[in-house]
């Protein structure tokens, strides 16, 4: 089982995001970057299934060189080689590029499964993993929580959630799954494994290695274009509940929730 | 002039975070009160290759540098202290002797053991009669043709309750004493005339354990002198050796543990109100978190460098007693300032405060006092 995941890096959650003066991007000076986590699930989903049916597993990345920290976290956990997109003419690409590039250096590989996560926690667009696999022309199945690989490694059952039930579907190989979260508890890249990837091959290809036109990426070939970011408004202060005793404080809630929430 | 952390030891710290957030801060409290690692906790340790950090590669540690070592450290020591304790003897100095002196075939025996976790190591120098003044140690080797015999007590050896190798000082020579008179030995648990003794009753640092090393004619080949029959009388080189490299790493743990108040400080200054407003609003309050920081930066600063200048092969004696003496003394006067912002609620169980400014306390005085510290550095200066 030869499987491929694409992983994206994005801002961790914790970091405070600031938008940028031309009120279109964000400040990235002080931003601590990690793998966007449903990648993560991807990443952990590929070595679980390496270890049972044997394979390689193969991480593509796309962005600026700081990427390859994303890809080397990746190999840590266990994945055995990267690939890491990266060229100036990238810059400012929207998924659909970025889609296409991530397919121009997948196409020629050779794979059974492709992960990606079901969106970034960034744009939280979710289009790469269903635009790859339309490039490359296999099914893709969204939001997995389940990965069943066939005994005899020909298909997969992906299970997914929908309201509350879980919808069963069955694949032939190759195909694209975007992970959910729930698939997995991803492992940490242990010492050891940061030890060895730092040996692990990784690979940086340009737009011109991958044999695209470079004219197809980047700000000016977006299809999608950010008018404006804003901040989400600011939270209202909580309110305190007044009272002597807990008697009193119960009603006064309950009289709350009734007349100026109405959920009572 | 290049202040970057290298992306391998950044991951590494990021690891350790990770772990630190999911695995052991979650049960730090049930440890202190239970006064004890839970073994799956020591296991996932082992897993994550928490106990080889300084082997080198070839004896299936990880072969980190010094930089590498504090760095895990720092980041360790953000919870409870036992955490770090329970690995910190297989790290240093219940291996490092073997590491630095002992034979090809001794260092291929015991590391790998010891790097993985297997096996627990620890270090017996300390004795009733001799404590800074570690070349008065009472615990005697006597040869007798092929074999040594050892009688005598240790006490306060971290780890003696789970250990299962000890490096063990003992004086061959009581007219020689630190002049060809002390030498080292390795002793594996269950030698005969070897014994745990008891388990002493601490201030702080609960789930590890201190405890007493009984050796009562003790008989050991004198393969088990770390180093073979060439380091008779060689041990307290030896034992100096272990202990100078063990300084950086004791500064790397009161640095993480200080940086982790400071930041239990800011977020708790920032929602207790008292008069009306936000305590980190009253100047006193200010005062002392910027302090606490201003000295957390100096402590990094000068751990780092000597870290690096150790790295770059160059001998730190002097450095590294200043690294251990500062960051020491810095996370006792940050961890009084903590409680002191916590108000009542820094003298309760319930906060982490109580304990880190207990569990500080102990980093003044193991391995090396202060006051030898400064014995030291100032021997160092006014060498001729
Ligand atoms: C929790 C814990 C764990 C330990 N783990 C280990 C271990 O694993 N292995 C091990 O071998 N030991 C261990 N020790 C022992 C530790 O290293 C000693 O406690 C330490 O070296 C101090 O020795 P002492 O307690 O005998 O104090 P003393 O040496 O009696 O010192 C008492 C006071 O006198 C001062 N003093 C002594 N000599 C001088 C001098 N020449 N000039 C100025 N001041 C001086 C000291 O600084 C100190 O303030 C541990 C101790 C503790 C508390
Ligand atoms: C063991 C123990 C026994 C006690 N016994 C009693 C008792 O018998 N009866 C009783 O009534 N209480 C008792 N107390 C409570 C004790 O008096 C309070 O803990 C103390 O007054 C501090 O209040 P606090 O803990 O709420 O801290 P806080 O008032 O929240 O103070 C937190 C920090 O903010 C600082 N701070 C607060 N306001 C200002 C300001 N305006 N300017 C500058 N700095 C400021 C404080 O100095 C402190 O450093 C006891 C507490 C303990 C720990």
């Amino acid at each position: 089982m030869n499987i491929i995941v694409c992983l994206k890096q994005v801002p961790d959650t914790e970091t405070q995001i600031k938008i940028a003066p031309d009120g279109k991007s964000i400040v990235e000076d002080d931003i601590k970057w990690i793998m966007n986590p449903y990648d993560e699930f991807g990443v952990e989903e590929a070595l679980r299934i390496k270890e049972k049916f044997g394979g390689e597993v193969t991480v593509v990345g796309l962005g600026p060189k700081r990427v390859t920290e994303a890809i080397r976290t990746a190999l840590a956990m266990g994945a055995d080689k990267g690939i890491l997109i990266t060229d100036d003419a990238l810059e400012g690409s929207d998924s659909l590029a970025t889609a296409k590039a991530l397919t121009a250096a997948i196409k020629d590989l050779d794979y059974d499964i492709i992960f990606t996560g079901q969106r970034g926690i960034d744009d939280d667009l979710g289009l790469v993993g269903a635009s790859v696999a339309e490039f490359l022309g296999i099914p893709h199945i969204a939001l997995g929580i389940k990965v069943e690989i066939a005994d005899d490694q020909s298909s997969v059952k992906v299970h997914r959630p929908v309201e509350g039930q879980t919808l069963v579907i069955e694949s032939p190989l190759p195909v694209l799954i975007t992970a959910q979260k729930g698939l997995n508890e991803p492992r940490y890249a242990s010492l050891p494994g940061i030890m060895k990837a730092k040996k692990k091959p990784l690979e940086e290809k340009s737009l011109a290695d991958l044999g695209v036109d470079a004219s197809e990426f980047g700000e000016a070939a977006r299809k999608l274009k950010i008018i404006e970011l804003t901040p989400p408004p600011e939270r209202k202060a909580g309110k305190i509940i007044e009272g002597e005793t807990p008697q009193e404080k119960a009603a006064e809630l309950a009289k709350l929730l009734h007349e100026e929430a109405k959920v009572l | 002039m290049d202040f970057q952390i290298p992306e391998n030891l950044r991951m590494m710290q990021e690891t350790i975070r990770r772990f630190v957030t999911r695995e052991l801060e979650p049960i730090s409290q049930q440890v202190e009160q239970e006064d004890h690692i839970p073994e799956d906790i020591v296991q996932k340790m082992r897993e994550l290759g928490l106990f080889g950090l300084s082997i080198p590669e070839e004896y299936g540690g990880l072969g980190l540098g010094t930089l590498g070592e504090i760095l895990v450290y720092e980041e360790l020591s953000k919870t409870n202290a036992c955490f770090r304790s329970r690995i910190g003897t297989n790290n240093g100095i219940g291996s490092m002797g073997i590491l630095f002196d002992g034979t090809e075939d001794q260092k291929r025996y015991y590391l790998p053991k010891i790097a993985s976790g297997e096996w627990t190591a620890c270090f017996a120098l300390s004795e009733p009669e001799a404590g800074s003044d570690a070349a008065n140690v009472q615990t005697t080797a006597e040869r007798h043709g092929s074999y040594f015999i050892i009688n005598g007590l240790k006490h306060f050896i971290t780890n003696a309750d789970v250990a299962d190798v000890a490096t063990v000082i003992t004086v061959t020579d009581k007219q020689k004493r630190a002049r060809g008179g002390i030498t080292a030995f390795v002793i594996e648990k269950g030698t005969p005339g070897f014994y745990r003794g008891t388990i002493e009753r601490k201030m702080g640092l609960r789930g590890s354990h201190t405890a007493e090393l009984i050796f009562d004619n003790c008989r050991v080949p004198v393969d088990n002198i770390i180093g073979g029959e060439p380091m008779i009388g060689q041990g307290f080189k030896t034992a100096m050796r272990v202990l100078d490299k063990g300084r950086l790493t004791m500064g790397a743990c009161a640095l993480g543990a200080s940086q982790k108040l400071l930041d239990l400080c800011i977020d708790y200054s920032k929602e207790r109100v008292q008069f009306g407003k936000p305590i980190c609003k009253h100047q006193s309050v200010q005062n002392m978190l910027a302090d606490m920081a201003t000295e957390i930066y100096a402590a990094r600063q000068m751990l780092y460098h000597a870290a690096w200048l150790r790295d770059q092969g160059k001998k730190v004696i002097k450095e590294a007693s200043m690294v251990k003496l500062f960051c020491t003394e810095m996370a006792c006067r940050v961890a009084d300032k903590a409680v002191q912002i916590f108000g009542g609620m820094g003298y309760m169980k319930e906060m982490p405060v109580e304990r880190f400014y207990r569990d500080l306390r102990l980093y003044r005085i193991f391995e090396g006092t202060s006051e030898i510290q400064r014995l030291v550095i100032a021997r160092e200066l006014t060498k001729e």
